[in-house]
């Protein structure tokens, strides 16, 4: 039931929720292990777009993902695999390795929760096209109707992995994938379940990337987060999912336990559709119940994983958030926004930048932004801009969306 | 799990604004009258029934925020604000925080649908006043601007089950203190688009619009009418468990029903529901196909029927889009002690 939820008596309320696998695809490739490298190294993956015509676009880059047909084997057969369109092969791909990472088997009641911003927006791209060019062709327009939807790419996972769970897809713009992770960790936490997969996934669309072209808010070169010269940001795609499990659990089966989720807060901006307010209130508000309910103080953080998009007044808004929240830590402590790599997966970023988070604590190293040119001087924290190894205990990662949404999750590092 | 119960309910449907108005179309049981709006190319009209414009201006639209604002966004909100009633304007001053869940299948499709076809004709040229209101979460953006709302806000997306989850979801907000009362709403709206895509599944269905909205809390003052007394499981028709056996779980889920008791379903031939005694609404036979805000109107009418003491428990019962299959169960406060199995 999904209320009254029946509370699973295994789990304390408050229970310590762990990850026990993780999977990530983003421009730099698919798979932990190379996303680690790049993320360590500061790679770029920004390119010029092949994907859709840019040729009337201000601006033409993105961080795009080589997509090859290969997918893993699961249970879908080659024609379900065959009708997977763009995100939901990205998710497919991200879930996959996750799952297998989690030793996880097929179970009938899994909870999954996800994040996206447009789906599978691409095949609701090309149903009004034929309908508007071609309208009386009707060829293959119910499937893509029904492949749009969300819930088809909920459908698929649920095939694809031999679960039949509750599925639930949350859409807060750019805060989706760490609401997603955050809303799953209060499912573990209170005890309503014991176990949910959760991430987020969203593909480069034409729509999307137009939408964003309009507003003026893409860069014509790499994006360059917190740089005082910065000036808009670069789209990217990609997944991430994380398999979260409570710590009791975990440990029961002698899993391998990839870091801990420890506190996670939300709450709007109610400013404007897609500015924040100036001074970062909201924001500020989600890192501070973030910390409230993770127990911690900003003494305790070792470092912050920015939402940082690179346009002038989202860095401005979360600088003087951080600065805000920080007070006299925020000298010493290392930020980065690793969309300066990536791009700016949108519905993804949470889970991504979740990821890359779990990556940096299990690796003690800080996710450098090597396009960092001449730092804002409104940020009054330290921009990691060099690859480097550090002691690192507790990661804070922010995500603010378009409407107000604003997300900070809370990772520590296990053991 | 603490209990949850309906302190408000509130409906723009192609039967008008405000619940007395759904009241009144469904009280009669005959289908709206279907108008028709041109798809281009073809020079069959497509069925829909739209939603009549409200009786007056509403003071909301006069918000900064809703000026451009999508039409689902002006049903997102008035419905929302009927289910409030008075303490709506209690949310800025900061005297409760309030929880925001929109839930909804197709989003801001007219807008999307046109910058789409801005984006067609010449990317260079769509206007950057459209694109933000395509994302899914403008309309609880907006709503919570309205309100002055900086509590927890969600978007939902997916079929018409997608409104029970939302309710689950603020049940869980609730029970956790992340709010102290929660505002659901489902919400859609008409589009060529979506009445084509429609029609490719269900020809006979006849696409509408508008929202429904609950207004949840966790206390009961002698006021409250209904309680929430169950969401059951979404059981979604994968492989493995076909249609029927998913509605079978659901309604396993649920008491048995009582010959008082009433069946609010989203299809009238259920097999799940064969043996149902109680009595039987179809809202969507009346009104149209809205996805979302379908399930939310079937919700409103299940707890008006308790208000109004029609009857003293109510099943809800949706299969969506993708046949998931899911239930909630409302009823009149105090009916829960006959029911154990449900006491949270």
């Amino acid at each position: 039931m999904l209320f009254p939820a029946s509370k699973i008596s295994s789990v304390a309320r408050a229970a310590r929720v762990v990850v026990t696998g993780a999977g990530i695809i983003t421009a730099f490739g698919a798979g932990w292990k190379i996303n680690a490298e790049g993320f360590r190294a500061g790679r770029v993956a920004v390119r010029p777009v092949r994907l859709f015509d840019v040729s009337r676009q201000r601006c033409r880059m993105a961080a795009e993902i080589d997509l090859t047909n290969r997918l893993p084997p699961t249970r879908l057969s080659r024609g379900d695999m065959r009708r997977l369109n763009r995100a939901s092969r990205l998710l497919l791909l991200a879930a996959h390795e996750a799952w297998s990472q989690s030793g996880w088997t097929p179970q009938g009641a899994l909870p999954v929760v996800l994040g996206t911003t447009s789906g599978e927006m691409c095949l609701g791209q090309e149903y009004l096209r034929q309908a508007l060019q071609s309208p009386l062709c009707f060829k293959g327009q119910a499937a893509r109707v029904a492949h749009y939807l969300v819930q088809q790419q909920e459908v698929n996972l649920s095939n694809a992995l031999g679960i039949a769970g509750n599925f639930t897809t949350i859409s807060n713009a750019c805060a989706s994938g760490a609401n997603a992770i955050g809303h799953a960790w209060e499912m573990v936490r209170e005890g309503r379940a014991e176990n949910v997969l959760t991430g987020g996934y969203d593909a480069l669309c034409q729509l999307t990337f137009a939408g964003f072209d309009s507003l003026q808010a893409l860069s014509p070169s790499p994006c360059r987060p917190f740089d005082a010269r910065r000036d808009g940001l670069s789209l990217g795609e990609g997944a991430a999912v994380l398999a979260l499990e409570s710590l009791g659990r975990a440990q029961g089966r002698g899993a391998e336990i990839l870091g801990e989720i420890i506190g996670y807060g939300a709450s709007t901006d109610t400013h404007h559709l897609t500015q924040p307010h100036p001074e970062g209130h909201a924001a500020l508000a989600a890192m501070k119940a973030a910390c409230a309910s993770a127990g911690v103080t900003p003494e305790q953080i070792d470092y912050v994983n920015a939402h940082g998009t690179a346009t002038p007044q989202n860095d401005a808004a979360e600088a003087a958030a951080i600065n805000a929240w920080a007070g006299p830590r925020a000298a010493t402590l290392p930020v980065s926004s690793t969309k300066a790599g990536v791009g700016h997966l949108l519905g993804a970023a949470g889970a991504v930048e979740a990821a890359v988070c779990l990556m940096a604590l299990r690796g003690q190293w800080l996710p450098p932004q090597s396009s960092l040119d001449m730092p804002d001087p409104a940020c009054l924290f330290p921009i990691v801009r060099r690859p480097a190894d550090a002691k690192i205990k507790t990661a804070l990662s922010n995500s603010f969306g378009f409407g107000g949404a604003n997300a900070t999750l809370i990772f520590r590092r296990w053991p | 799990m603490s209990r949850v119960f309906v302190h408000g309910q509130g409906a723009v449907s192609p039967a008008g604004w405000g619940v007395p108005a759904l009241r009144a179309s469904l009280e009669q049981g005959r289908p709206l009258p279907v108008q028709s709006i041109p798809r281009p190319g073809w020079e069959k009209p497509l069925p829909v029934r739209s939603v009549p414009p409200p009786p007056g201006r509403p003071a909301f639209l006069a918000h900064a925020r809703l000026r451009r604002a999508s039409p689902m966004t002006h049903y997102t909100v008035g419905a929302a604000l009927e289910a409030l009633g008075g303490d709506g304007g209690l949310v800025r001053p900061g005297a409760f925080r309030l929880g925001i869940v929109v839930c909804t299948m197709t989003g801001g499709l007219s807008y999307s649908r046109r910058f789409y076809q801005e984006v067609l004709q010449d990317p260079a040229l769509a206007s950057p006043l459209i694109f933000p209101e395509t994302v899914f979460n403008a309309p609880a953006s907006h709503l919570s601007a309205c309100l002055g709302a900086s509590t927890v806000n969600y978007t939902l997306v997916g079929d018409a089950g997608a409104f029970l989850q939302g309710l689950a979801v603020a049940a869980q907000w609730l029970d956790d203190g992340v709010a102290e009362a929660c505002v659901v709403i489902g919400a859609e709206e008409t589009d060529w688009t979506a009445a084509d895509a429609l029609r490719l599944f269900e020809r006979h269905s006849v696409h509408t619009g508008g929202a429904g909205a609950l207004y949840l809390k966790g206390q009961c003052p002698a006021a409250a009418p209904v309680e929430l007394a169950a969401v059951t499981d979404s059981f979604p028709a994968t492989r493995t468990l076909g249609r029927d056996e998913a509605a079978r779980r659901m309604r396993a889920q649920l008491p048995a029903g009582a010959p008082d008791e009433l069946l609010c379903s989203s299809e009238s031939g259920n097999a799940a529901w064969s043996g149902w005694t109680g009595g039987r609404l179809t809202p969507k036979t009346v009104l149209g196909e809205a996805f979302a805000a379908s399930a939310a109107w079937q919700c409103v009418a299940a707890c008006d029927a308790i208000q109004r003491c029609q009857y003293e428990a109510a099943n809800v019962s949706i299969t969506g889009a993708n046949r998931q299959t899911i239930g909630a169960r409302f009823v009149k406060p105090g009916f829960l002690k006959t029911e154990p199995g449900l006491l949270p």
